[in-house]
């Protein structure tokens, strides 16, 4: 396993470094410079401004610049708001949305796997029909509808809870997280009914019935083991998804997480800050990935050897 | 069974499933709306009845007007040519990707393969949706754009997909034959091979078309996809969130139609893939 994990690590180096590479050249191949936006500025700030960010310099040698200074952790400085570095905007936007995320997905591994588990058990029933039919909602209602609708529901009509902002007002964390959530919740639920559908119908639990434990230790002890494989192979790419959603989310209730930051920069084009956070997010996801493999390795004896 | 007895077959079963016969019944009518929008639309789609303003559904306008005093069903109607046609023409570019890389990979084998699919697995791996982003960033927000980058980013899946079926099919009989008559490789893919897995083909390019649509909804909420006077169902909504306090009709029913779409997709994709492969409908 030490073996694989190293494997993948050194694997996961060279493509990070491809992308950097093709996403600072992508955006040097943009048209229009970061300075051409709203108001004309005089040649001579343009040339000082140029000089400044080191934009005179040839492409070649920003690229080295840039790469030099992203192995020491410095993405640069942002375009658009003077004085503050990429890094430090990424510092401060990061706990949020992990704050966010962190809830999110703690809220849909409670409702999916307990609902999973259920209908996997109740087959057949109410409570396996209404359970997949919720998960069915929540797959195919998109967050960035699902948002606007609770807001319109508990923040508006019921007035029972904040509608937007983050860490401000009491209970204002509540629908974020419910609405990024939701959806993942919904997939594992599908997921976990799957997994132990599976697992129920095998041998081992049979005998495991047969030894006369009780319901609770064959559930908990042996099927879920095995039937929530297929959850924790999930989590990896469903780290992506939250990030996606997060753009969504954090949109909507106002939040000053990352993922605002970047559709903010993406609208300003405050292209450093753009790499930056690219970059940053690519490195985040390869590490996820990694770590749900892993894990999934880890929890399928069958596959611990190899 | 008369000849081609798997499509008839499966066309038997998916007949018997009512949820994917509802699911294709209310897409036809969609795609039908969609083609035939200016004819049956009530107004034209830009069409701005300043005095009106925002008003709630009525008989003049059955979905009510938006703030600018524009018909919201005809909106809906001329959106969805728009999502729609994202959600096929994107699907469409993604399955010619796909289909092409997971042929090639699973029928050549060894070292072609796994660098193919070495490629496929590092990409799973990144975050494409940022990429998009960053491509409507750089090379502004148009159309034809927005079907490539998603169908760029759509086809991994596919690839996999038809490189697993490949590689089942290759050392088949009939290949080995046609392989033993000196067959090129283009007409061994286009005669021989490509009809054998056109079943999961399609059940596959079902599933994916909702979730291109849920991509293009996503930009362009986001600001980033469909530009005005152009709308989507995802534009639509985007505006409808801006003024739901006071005009909530303006966000409700674009997203009732957006759901009912993605429904009705799901549906018909899940009944055919069942229909197609009896061996799975038990998940």
């Amino acid at each position: 396993m030490i073996t694989i994990f190293f494997k993948r690590i050194i694997l996961a180096i060279p493509v990070l470094f491809a992308v950097a590479s093709i996403t600072f050249f992508l955006i040097k191949i943009a048209p229009g410079g970061p300075f051409d936006a709203d108001k004309a500025v005089s040649p001579q700030v343009l040339k000082n401004l140029n000089e400044a960010y080191n934009l005179d310099a040839s492409n070649w040698e920003q690229y080295v610049d840039y790469m030099s200074g992203l192995v020491q952790g410095d993405l640069g400085p942002s375009f658009r708001f003077p004085g503050r570095s990429v890094t430090e905007m990424i510092a401060t936007g990061l706990p949020v949305t992990f704050e966010l995320a962190f809830y999110a997905i703690l809220l849909a591994l409670f409702m999916g796997i307990f609902l999973g588990v259920l209908a996997a058990l109740k087959r057949n029933t109410f409570l396996d029909f209404i359970p997949m039919a919720i998960a069915m909602i929540g797959i195919c209602v998109p967050t960035f509808l699902m948002g606007p609708l609770l807001v319109l529901i508990f923040g508006i009509n019921l007035e029972l809870l904040p509608v937007s902002g983050w860490g401000q007002l009491p209970g204002d964390k509540i629908l974020p997280s419910l609405t990024l959530g939701f959806a993942y919740a919904a997939y594992i639920a599908r997921l976990s009914r799957g997994g132990m559908l599976e697992v129920l119908n095998q041998d081992f639990i049979r005998t495991a019935r047969a030894k006369g434990l009780t319901e609770r230790m064959v559930v908990f002890k042996h099927a879920m083991q095995g039937g929530l494989i297929p959850v924790v192979s999930f989590l990896g790419p469903a780290i992506a998804g939250l990030l996606a959603g997060s753009f969504v989310v954090e949109t909507i209730f106002q939040i000053p997480g990352l993922g605002r930051f970047y559709v903010e920069a993406a609208f300003n084009r405050d292209y450093t800050m753009i790499l930056g956070t690219t970059i940053f997010f690519s490195a985040m996801i390869v590490f996820f990935n990694l770590l749900s493999d892993l894990a999934a390795l880890w929890l399928n004896p069958r596959s611990r050897d190899t | 069974m008369k000849n081609n007895s798997l499509w008839s077959d499966a066309l038997y079963r998916l007949s018997r499933n009512r949820a994917a016969m509802l699911g294709g019944f209310v897409l036809i009518m969609l795609i039908i709306c969609a083609v035939l929008a200016p004819w049956i639309a009530p107004y034209s789609y830009s069409f701005q009845d300043l005095n009106l303003g925002a008003s709630p559904p009525s008989s003049d306008h059955l979905l009510g007007t938006d703030i600018l005093g524009r018909d919201l069903l005809s909106r809906i109607l001329y959106g969805a040519r728009i999502s729609l046609l994202v959600g096929f023409v994107a699907t469409a570019v993604a399955l010619i990707i796909g289909v092409c890389w997971g042929i090639v990979a699973g029928y050549m084998g060894g070292r072609v393969d796994s660098i193919m699919m070495r490629i496929v697995d590092v990409l799973y791996g990144l975050p494409f949706i940022i990429f998009i982003i960053l491509l409507m960033v750089i090379f502004g927000r148009n159309l034809w754009l927005l079907f490539g980058a998603i169908g760029a980013v759509e086809w991994l899946t596919m690839a996999r997909i038809v490189r697993g079926q490949v590689i089942g099919l290759k050392n088949q009989e009939f290949v080995l034959s046609a392989q033993a008559m000196g067959v090129s490789n283009l007409s061994m893919f286009r005669r021989h091979l490509l009809p054998n897995i056109l079943g999961p083909i399609a059940v596959y390019a079902t599933l994916t078309i909702p979730q291109v649509m849920l991509l293009e909804g996503f930009l362009s909420f986001l600001g980033l996809g469909i530009q005005p006077p152009m709308s989507s169902w995802g534009t639509l909504i985007k505006d409808g969130v801006e003024s739901m306090e006071e005009y909530s009709w303006l966000l409700i029913y674009p997203g009732i139609t957006f759901t009912i779409t993605l429904f009705a997709l799901n549906f018909f994709g899940d009944g055919l893939r069942d229909a197609l492969d009896p061996k799975t409908s038990d998940n």
